[in-house]
């Protein structure tokens, strides 16, 4: 099983050099895709079928394609990761940021080169000391053997890099309004369209892609669309770092084919539940997807089957709920870490979340009221998809609404007993 | 710059219409005269989709029996589209996001200012919603100190983002922003304090509840429907603003915006708002006076009347001095009274030299002077001289806007239509321009302009000069230095690339050479095929109409004064120590016997006077006045005061009674008879209907329906209810009975529609929301451009500006609060009224040995001035500035020269 991503990390806290990263075959795809014709470097990432690994699972190259090229467009143009990992119980760019960053900036370099970029970003969670560490070294030594400024590779493609620590917020990772914190605003959403891709920082043409997606693309450049594509199990290409949290006997991150069942990221790879629980039900990419249960365990973990059994790869870090943990409570922590990241540009999220919130407390508090369950199924209408600006709040009612749905009878005896009956 | 109007056809709740389809669905349905509710929206802030409240069902075809929830403001108008307000889904919604917004809202509304004209109100009845469901704490929060126009109640806060997107977006505030996030967003300053923005006012008309309310209000607080309110002009600038001005009790409560889509649109500026106090002030003159043995004494209206014919009829030598406060009807009286030979507009020479230019160019030029909204259609601006957000506020409001079309186009170009501001300001950013400002000192605008240029007022002319030579080399030649023909070439470039250039210039740095040079530069301009505007600022609210009927100034007054020309002189809504210098207004003041004065508040020239006759300010007296522009504009009182005080027209047409050559009684009769003095004017009757006009029998109420306590408020002296009095001047009663449709647009004194109370009404009296009133904007445009009219270009070029050896030609320095005397006395506003100084270029300074805060002496004509000094890197060279019309720097003629060695360090 071939792990591109992650088989040269090593498991000591120190990230692999430039002179490592080189003898592992590290920035050759650079030296290859400058010679091509960047229309043809956007293709091949097309071909390749990669999609965006921050969750939203939209296809790299089309995105890439969006960019105005030629002379007469707007100037100058921006590449940016999205290095602002703050979904809840994801914790699979990190490794990546810290194990082995050239992997990543030689990925920006190169979607840079494709879009004719002139800047790019590292946009990066502020808790990430190790990684804002490791990025800095790696971006000095890129400049240092000319892989960024003016000679990028030997070619005249010039291209300076930099790392903006964020000042942590959850919403800094919807990637229009990381544009605006990058810029020094308020990180609110912007409007769509106009989309980044033609209008993005400082309104000129920005791409915006995950850590995980742009780690993927120098492999892509290096060995080809369809040895890509063979990496996974599914349609849908490469391979994926999948995560598992909870009580589990084994909790961690792993490379995996893409499309490989939850049962074998949960039994194989995690090592099953931890002796005394029983698996309750599992958020499978992170806070904001909605509950799959023991009935989805043969799930295939790509983006069509997880979309179809009612919920989101999300960023494939699994959360596992077990029957020892109470899940009104686990919907109220996810809840107030939404209703507190809300960033109060439109009502429903920021005036819906914190209702949602308090009524989420009053529950675990015993004072729940059955008008309550009401009330949340009314919040899980109100913050649906296309209610709000941006997807922060609809992604913060798939947890509720799915445990609604799963769980409703913990949520009538929270009512009933007037208590937690966890606690 | 809208783009090309498209036909649509929707079908709204299964009725077609056939619409405009360069619009969004909101602006669609409301313009239909739906009611659907919103919060964010706003006319001129457009669309950015933070509230959610607009929110309707779109279908994908006519089978499409489910459709999809969606934010109308956000959403074009497309052909065959399918929308519907009224699905249940869509009304659930739009209650369920109220009722969010409850959630921390304290449903104070007994207690709120806002509270029957709030658009909260409004729109919480329209969706439905009433019980509430949440039951826990609402957050709350600290409210600031924020000046005195504005008082802070962020507890009500709905978070529609209005104030900041209006204050710092539209207006270019800096110190108003939203802080914290989620629930928890705060809207203020970083910390208490004086909101700094002239335009601050506007968020009591913006908040759509009661977070930023009228502090002038507050101090004597009456609900919206217990206003006499009348439709007025503003006073306080040339620019000619519509305002609703409002009464109880006999004392003026407040001042709002009245919608005009020619002149300012929804907004106002803080001098207009908030400069209306000094009508309360107790240093109102009330009573006719007389002055025996030196002391004023009240004498009754008839005795006055009749003392003042005795005094000025038959063949007695009179002089009277008119006002570019006073409206034309009145200035027209007042030379009816004394003969046009004797009949002086009020004002300096140097003043009226310029004003007589402007109106020259306006007549008889080819260019057109645009309305001041349409200015922000223009999409490169050139300033030469004026400090516009000082001397005529809202225009800078406006350039502000202008200066953001060109960046727009990038926006146009990815089809993002105007109307969606958030997705055209994530495009444009901070991007203006082209924007030229050549000016004596910085001005607020620098911080939009491409380029500044700092200079001397002659060298202003000659930039302006230079760029139309660049455009025109059949002009005059004009070499430069380098740096100044760089400039002249790039801004020629600019304006040369745009579409509708403007240019801007005025009269406040009283330079003739500046006001040709910018009408030959848009000549030019035109000449080249440019859709040229050109707008002069003058420096008050009826300069254009005093200027009309008066060639004569007060030096002429001053001069025949001194050999005796009258023994009377009356003088109209004038202070003339605010015009001339102290020395030469004493002596004029001795050269007359009898001294008839007409005002508004005790001032030094009342002093001087024998007889005091108290007259209306805007408030109390009808009237018509002139704009920058040539724009006429009629005004009517909102009350009749119950003491002496009426319309100074009122007051010289009792004196005139008795001379049959003059038959007029009521203000239509006046206009009348101005007219066949002034043909020219014709215009001015058709500006409003007249005093006989009745919707079917109706005449128009001043008092909305909902007017309370009328039979109780007078009751402490009688409890009978007295018969109301009757209008005799206009079609409007001092009433609540009256017609209740929409009354005619210029004689509409308040906004209201069922389902409206708040200012948002407005959209009720539109033909579309953000468009035109029906009936038209209100007023007439008395010049417009003359297509055949032969190229005139002026030939005179002055030389560029030397300084003299330690001496300094001081300018006049324009304040917003402080330069305009009557707003000046309102509390509100002296408190932001700087104290009196003398600005000083730094190496002047240095050279003289001054610095900061030391005090200059500087005489004027013999009248000594003791002035601390301001440190400006701004000023050019050799060239100092004092503050207009401030206490201690009035009646100071400019410009002048001052030597710089007279220090007194002490």
């Amino acid at each position: 099983m071939e792990k591109p991503l992650t088989e040269h990390i090593r498991n000591d806290h120190t990230w692999l050099t430039l002179k490592e990263y080189e003898k592992t075959g590290g920035y050759q795809a650079l030296r290859k895709a400058v010679k091509l014709p960047p229309e043809e470097v956007t293709k091949r990432v097309k071909d390749s079928g990669l999609k965006g690994r921050g969750g939203a699972g939209f296809s790299t190259g089309m995105k890439w394609g969006m960019v105005p090229m030629g002379k007469d467009v707007p100037t100058p143009k921006y590449f940016i990761a999205n290095a602002d990992e703050m979904e809840p119980g994801s914790f699979k760019d990190r490794l990546l940021l810290e194990g082995n960053p050239h992997q990543l900036i030689e990925g920006m370099i190169i979607g840079a080169y494709a879009i004719q970029a002139r800047f790019s970003f590292v946009f990066l969670r502020w808790a990430y000391h190790a990684a804002a560490k490791a990025i800095t070294g790696a971006i000095r030594e890129a400049y240092e053997a000319g892989y960024l400024g003016e000679n990028v590779g030997g070619s005249d493609f010039q291209l300076d890099m930099s790392l903006h620590i964020s000042q942590g917020r959850y919403m800094c990772g919807e990637e229009t309004a990381l544009l605006n914190a990058l810029e020094g605003k308020r990180a609110n959403p912007r409007a769509k369209p106009p989309f980044p891709v033609v209008s993005g920082l400082f309104g000129k043409p920005t791409i915006v892609n995950n850590v995980e997606t742009l780690s993927n693309v120098p492999h892509i450049i290096a060995k080809g669309a369809d040895w890509f594509m063979k990496l996974s199990k599914t349609d849908e290409g490469g391979t994926k770092l999948y995560g598992a949290s909870g009580r589990v006997k084994k909790p961690g991150l792993w490379e995996l084919p893409l499309g490989i069942s939850l049962r074998e990221i949960l039994e194989e790879h995690a090592g099953g539940m931890q002796d005394g629980y029983e698996l309750k039900g599992v958020l499978p990419g992170g806070g904001s997807t909605d509950f799959l249960t023991t009935e989805h365990l043969d799930v295939a973990m790509d983006y069509t089957s997880v979309a179809k059994s009612g919920s989101r790869l999300g960023t494939g870090t699994v959360i596992v709920l077990d029957d020892k943990t109470c899940p009104v409570g686990m919907v109220s922590n996810l809840e107030h870490f939404f209703a507190q990241e809300s960033c109060g540009w439109c009502t429903p999220c920021r005036e819906g979340l914190p209702w949602t919130a308090k009524i989420l407390d009053a529950l675990e508090a015993g004072n729940g009221k059955m008008e309550d369950l009401e009330v949340l199924t009314f919040q899980t209408h109100y913050m649906a998809p296309g209610n709000t600006f941006c997807a922060l709040a609809p992604g913060a009612m798939e947890p509720l609404q799915s445990a609604l749905k799963y769980f409703r009878e913990d949520f009538e005896r929270h009512i009933h007993e007037h208590k937690c009956p966890w606690k | 710059m809208s783009l090309e109007i498209i036909m649509a056809k929707v079908f709204i709740d299964n009725k077609a219409y056939e619409v405009d389809g360069s619009k969004n669905v909101l602006e669609t349905c409301l313009s239909l005269g739906l009611n659907l509710p919103y919060f964010c929206w706003h006319p001129a802030l457009r669309s950015v989709g933070a509230c959610r409240q607009c929110a309707i069902l779109k279908y994908k075809d006519e089978g499409d029996k489910k459709g999809r929830l969606t934010i109308a403001c956000l959403e074009s108008v497309t052909d065959n589209m399918r929308i519907s307000i009224e699905a249940p889904e869509a009304h659930q919604f739009r209650a369920g996001n109220i009722e969010a917004l409850m959630t921390n809202h304290p449903h104070d509304c007994p207690v709120c200012d806002e509270g029957g004209e709030c658009h909260l109100q409004d729109m919480t009845l329209m969706t439905g919603h009433n019980y509430r469901r949440y039951s826990f704490k609402k957050r709350t929060h600290t409210n600031q100190y924020l000046g005195p126009f504005i008082n802070h109640e962020m507890n009500r806060c709905i978070q529609c983002y209005r104030c900041v997107r209006f204050y710092k977006d539209y207006a270019g505030g800096k110190d108003l922003d939203v802080f914290a996030s989620h629930d928890d967003v705060y809207f203020g300053r970083h910390q208490e304090g004086v909101l700094e923005n002239e335009f601050s006012g506007n968020l009591v008309e913006v908040c759509p509840t009661g977070v930023f309310t009228d502090k002038t209000l507050k101090k004597h607080f009456t609900r919206k429907w217990d206003l006499t309110d009348a439709p007025s002009i503003c006073h306080q600038c040339a620019l000619g603003c519509n305002i609703i001005v409002s009464e109880r009790y006999g004392s003026i409560r407040r001042i709002l915006s009245r919608f005009n889509g020619d002149v300012n649109g929804y907004f106002l500026c803080d001098r207009g708002r908030f400069g209306y106090e000094y009508i309360n002030s107790g240093k109102r003159i009330q009573t006719p006076s007389k002055k025996q043995n030196g002391t004023f004494l009240p004498i009754s209206r008839d005795k006055a009347v009749q003392e003042i014919r005795e005094i000025t009829r038959g063949d007695k030598k009179l002089m009277g001095i008119g006002s570019p406060k006073a409206s034309l009807e009145s200035n027209f009286l007042l030379r009816q009274l004394v003969g046009a030979a004797n009949f002086y507009a009020g004002i300096p020479a140097a003043e009226g030299r310029l004003i007589q230019q402007v109106i020259a160019i306006l007549k008889d030029g080819k260019i057109k002077t645009p309305s001041l909204n349409a200015v922000k259609e223009y999409d490169a601006v050139f300033i030469l001289g004026e400090d516009v957000t000082n001397t005529a506020p809202m225009l800078a409001l406006a350039l502000r806007q202008a200066a953001k079309n060109k960046p727009g186009e990038s926006a146009r170009a990815m089809k993002i239509p105007d109307w969606n501001d958030a997705a055209v300001r994530e495009i444009v950013q901070e991007s203006t321009g082209p924007f030229y400002v050549a000016t004596a000192h910085a001005t607020k605008l620098d911080e939009i302009a491409t380029q500044t240029y700092r200079t001397h007022p002659d060298n202003i002319a000659l930039l302006g000069f230079a760029v139309a030579f660049k455009i025109n080399n059949q002009l005059p030649e004009v070499k430069g230095d380098e740096q100044t023909e760089m400039l002249a070439t790039t801004i020629a470039e600019a304006m040369l690339t745009a579409k509708k250039p403007l240019i801007i210039a005025g009269t406040s740095l009283y330079s003739e050479a500046i006001l040709q040079s910018a009408a030959n530069l848009a000549l030019a301009l035109k000449d080249m095929g440019k859709d040229t505007g050109l707008v002069y600022v003058v420096p008050e609210a009826n300069s254009i109409g005093l200027s009309l009927i008066a060639d004569q100034f007060l030096d002429r007054a001053f001069e025949k004064a001194e050999h005796g020309a009258a023994e009377t002189v009356v003088i109209l809504e004038n202070d003339l120590y605010q015009r001339m210098d102290k020395n030469s207004t004493d002596v004029f003041f001795q050269d007359h016997k009898n001294v008839i004065v007409l005002d508004y508040l005790h001032n030094s020239t009342t002093q001087k006077a024998t007889l005091i006759l108290p007259v209306g300010t805007f408030a109390e007296a009808d009237g018509t006045i002139i704009n920058n522009e040539g724009r006429a504009q009629r005004f009517y009182q909102v009350h009749i005061p119950a003491n002496e005080i009426s319309s100074s027209w009122k007051w010289l047409q009792r004196i005139l009674a008795d001379n049959s050559d003059l038959p007029a009684k009521h203000l239509d009769e006046i206009i009348d008879s101005l007219i066949e003095v002034f043909p020219e004017l014709q215009a001015i009757r058709s500006i409003a209907p007249s005093a006989d006009f009745r919707e079917g029998t109706q005449k128009i109420p001043r008092e909305p329906h909902r007017y309370s306590g009328r039979t109780a408020m007078h009751a402490d002296r009688n409890v009978s209810e007295s018969k109301p009095p009757g209008d005799p001047d206009s079609a409007m009663s001092f009433t609540m009975e009256g017609y209740a449709g929409l009354p005619p647009s210029a004689i509409t004194p308040f906004y209201w529609s069922p389902g409206w109370n708040s200012v948002q009404a407005i959209n009720k009296y539109q033909i579309e929301v953000g468009g035109p009133l029906h009936g038209g904007n209100p007023g007439k445009r008395l010049f417009e451009p003359l297509e055949n009219s032969k190229d005139d270009y002026f030939k005179s070029i002055p030389s560029p500006f030397s300084p003299k050896n330690g001496e300094c030609l001081v300018l006049p320095l324009y304040h917003i609060f402080g330069s305009e005397e009557l707003s000046a006395q309102s509390p509100g506003i002296k408190e932001r009224v700087p104290e009196p100084y003398i600005c000083l270029n730094n190496t002047d300074a240095l050279n003289a040995g001054i610095t900061e805060g030391n005090i200059l002496e500087i005489f004027f004509n013999g009248e000594k001035h003791q002035l601390p000094v301001r440190l400006n890197a701004g000023l050019p060279n050799g060239v100092a500035g004092l503050p207009k019309g401030l206490q201690g720097t009035a009646g100071i003629q400019f410009p002048l020269w001052i030597t710089l060695d007279r220090v007194n360090n002490g």
